[in-house]
């Protein structure tokens, strides 16, 4: 345990410092405060936020991601000659990867809607709500890029594969999603729509803001099914359980890879 | 104090080690030798953990090595290519190796002077020179008095007063009760601090005694040419 804290106190420093995560930061507090400004209400401007950080956080963690962990390889054999477990170094190195991101997308959101003030009861529960999806995306799209920069050897193969799989869970999903609707409209979709949902943690984050606004409608054809079925707090307790699934199956097997490898 | 018995490795279609069994005895220095490629570093790398053995077992003072890390505080590694996180300064890494350590471990510091690294200690390892980097690289394997020591290809890269001092700290480390495990090309040098000799050859250890062994086996009069006479009937088969 003690040696996990310590991996992760020296990457936080370590990351702390990169400009990337300092960048990625102020892109959040910089777009929260444009919308506010020229969005006009609160929940409106979170709306549009929800839009950016679906596609922003998945494509800034999995490429950062990536390159991080085939960084933190010469690290890494130094401190596996060192008496180190390869698990505790894992979690560590994961911690110091999923963290400093995670602040800088809390602090870059909230910070503008704080100071602006009068958020209403509803814009507070809808922005903590944004902010845990916007957490667990980091937190699957930080396995996803793990699990890639763990089995890929190659950083430029890495990459291209970490930016392949960000491209079919934001863009191609949707075309993919609309193809289905239109070939099988002659059919009930409901539930096949439902289970696809799942397989995507960029709809499920979606999905778990959407089910809290009242714009299911216009938020394509899966929000709509969504809150029909689950509406409420069951949806939103069902898909935060899939976005917490989707970032413990690629994580359990990028540590199992990180087990078992040569280095 | 290590023992290794019926290695194997194998990367892909390749296969490195083919039941390698080796005995390292404290206060002695046992020298790895062989051509390139012939499993040396993945030998050792195997001992660390770093790479897991297809087959075989390895014991460290009778306990078989099983995937607990704590036996590793015992162990001073010299890499070939030491690769350090660039942005980090020697000293850093010294911090890091000694926070990762605890500080009650035994420390020796002797190497950082003797090798003067003072002055370059707070410089950023990537703007070292390879040389520098390896005596860095010498003064971190002997940092925590590791009762093993690891040492592949020490002296590659280090200039003659370097590799000097370097020798003069092994001989010391042995007379202490250490063992060592060194890899080397400059078979030179190896005559000058090798107990004993591991001769790798086609994934086994081809041969493995003291170097007067060596040299009455082959009837040579220095350890390059009783290397070169081992390889010579090989060659002729596989050519």
């Amino acid at each position: 345990m003690s040696t996990i804290l310590k991996v992760v106190r020296y990457e936080l420093r370590n990351v702390m410092r990169s400009r990337w995560v300092i960048a990625y930061g102020l892109f959040f507090l910089v777009t929260t405060e444009l919308l506010l400004r020229l969005g006009g209400s609160t929940p409106r401007a979170l709306l549009s936020l929800l839009n950016i950080v679906v596609l922003f956080i998945p494509l800034v963690t999995i490429v950062f991601g990536t390159i991080y962990w085939h960084a933190s390889r010469e690290f890494t054999e130094l401190l596996l000659a060192q008496p180190v477990q390869r698990g505790a170094l894992f979690h560590g190195l994961f911690a110091g990867l999923v963290l400093p991101l995670s602040a800088a997308f809390l602090v870059g959101v909230s910070l503008p809607l704080v100071l602006h003030g009068g958020l209403g009861r509803d814009s507070i529960a809808l922005l903590a709500l944004m902010l845990i999806a916007g957490v667990a995306l980091t937190a699957v799209f930080g396995a996803l890029a793990t699990l890639v920069a763990g089995t890929v050897d190659d950083r430029l193969r890495a990459l291209g594969v970490a930016l392949g799989l960000w491209g079919v869970m934001t863009l191609a999903w949707d075309g993919l999603i609309l193809w289905v609707t239109v070939a099988f409209a002659d059919r009930p979709l409901e539930q096949p729509m439902l289970a696809m949902t799942f397989l995507n943690p960029v709809d499920l984050a979606r999905v778990l803001l959407i089910l809290r606004l009242d714009v299911a409608a216009m938020m394509g054809y899966t929000g709509a099914v969504f809150s029909r079925f689950l509406g409420g707090w069951i949806g939103t307790a069902a898909a935060l359980a899939g976005l917490a699934a989707w970032a413990l199956v690629p994580g359990l097997f990028a540590l199992r890879a990180f087990k078992t490898r040569d280095f | 104090m290590i023992a290794a018995r019926g290695i194997r490795k194998r990367f892909g279609r390749l296969t490195v080690l083919n039941g390698i069994d080796l005995n390292v005895a404290r206060g002695s220095v046992t020298a790895i030798v062989g051509p390139n490629a012939s499993g040396k570093t993945t030998l050792n790398r195997i001992i660390l953990g770093l790479v897991r053995a297809d087959a075989g077992e390895i014991t460290f003072d009778g306990k078989r090595l099983d995937g607990d890390a704590a036996y590793r505080a015992r162990i001073g590694y010299m890499p070939q290519v030491a690769r350090f996180p660039e942005n980090l300064t020697g000293r850093d890494v010294m911090t890091l190796l000694r926070d990762i350590r605890g500080h009650h471990a035994p420390r020796d510091e002797e190497l950082v002077e003797s090798l003067l690294l003072g002055p370059v200690l707070d410089s950023q390892l990537r703007v070292l020179s390879g040389g520098t980097r390896q005596r860095i690289n010498a003064a971190l394997a002997f940092l925590f008095s590791g009762d093993l020591l690891i040492l592949d290809e020490p002296t590659a890269g280090l200039d003659p007063i370097s590799a000097g001092t370097l020798k003069d700290k092994i001989r010391r480390e042995r007379d202490a009760g250490r063992a060592l495990i060194v890899t080397s090309h400059v078979l030179s040098e190896l005559d000058e601090i090798a107990d004993r000799i591991a001769f790798l050859l086609d994934g086994v250890v081809h041969f493995d005694g003291s170097r007067e062994d060596l040299l009455r086996a082959t009837g040579e009069s220095t350890l390059e040419r009783a290397m070169a006479s081992l390889m010579r009937p090989m060659s002729r088969t596989t050519s």
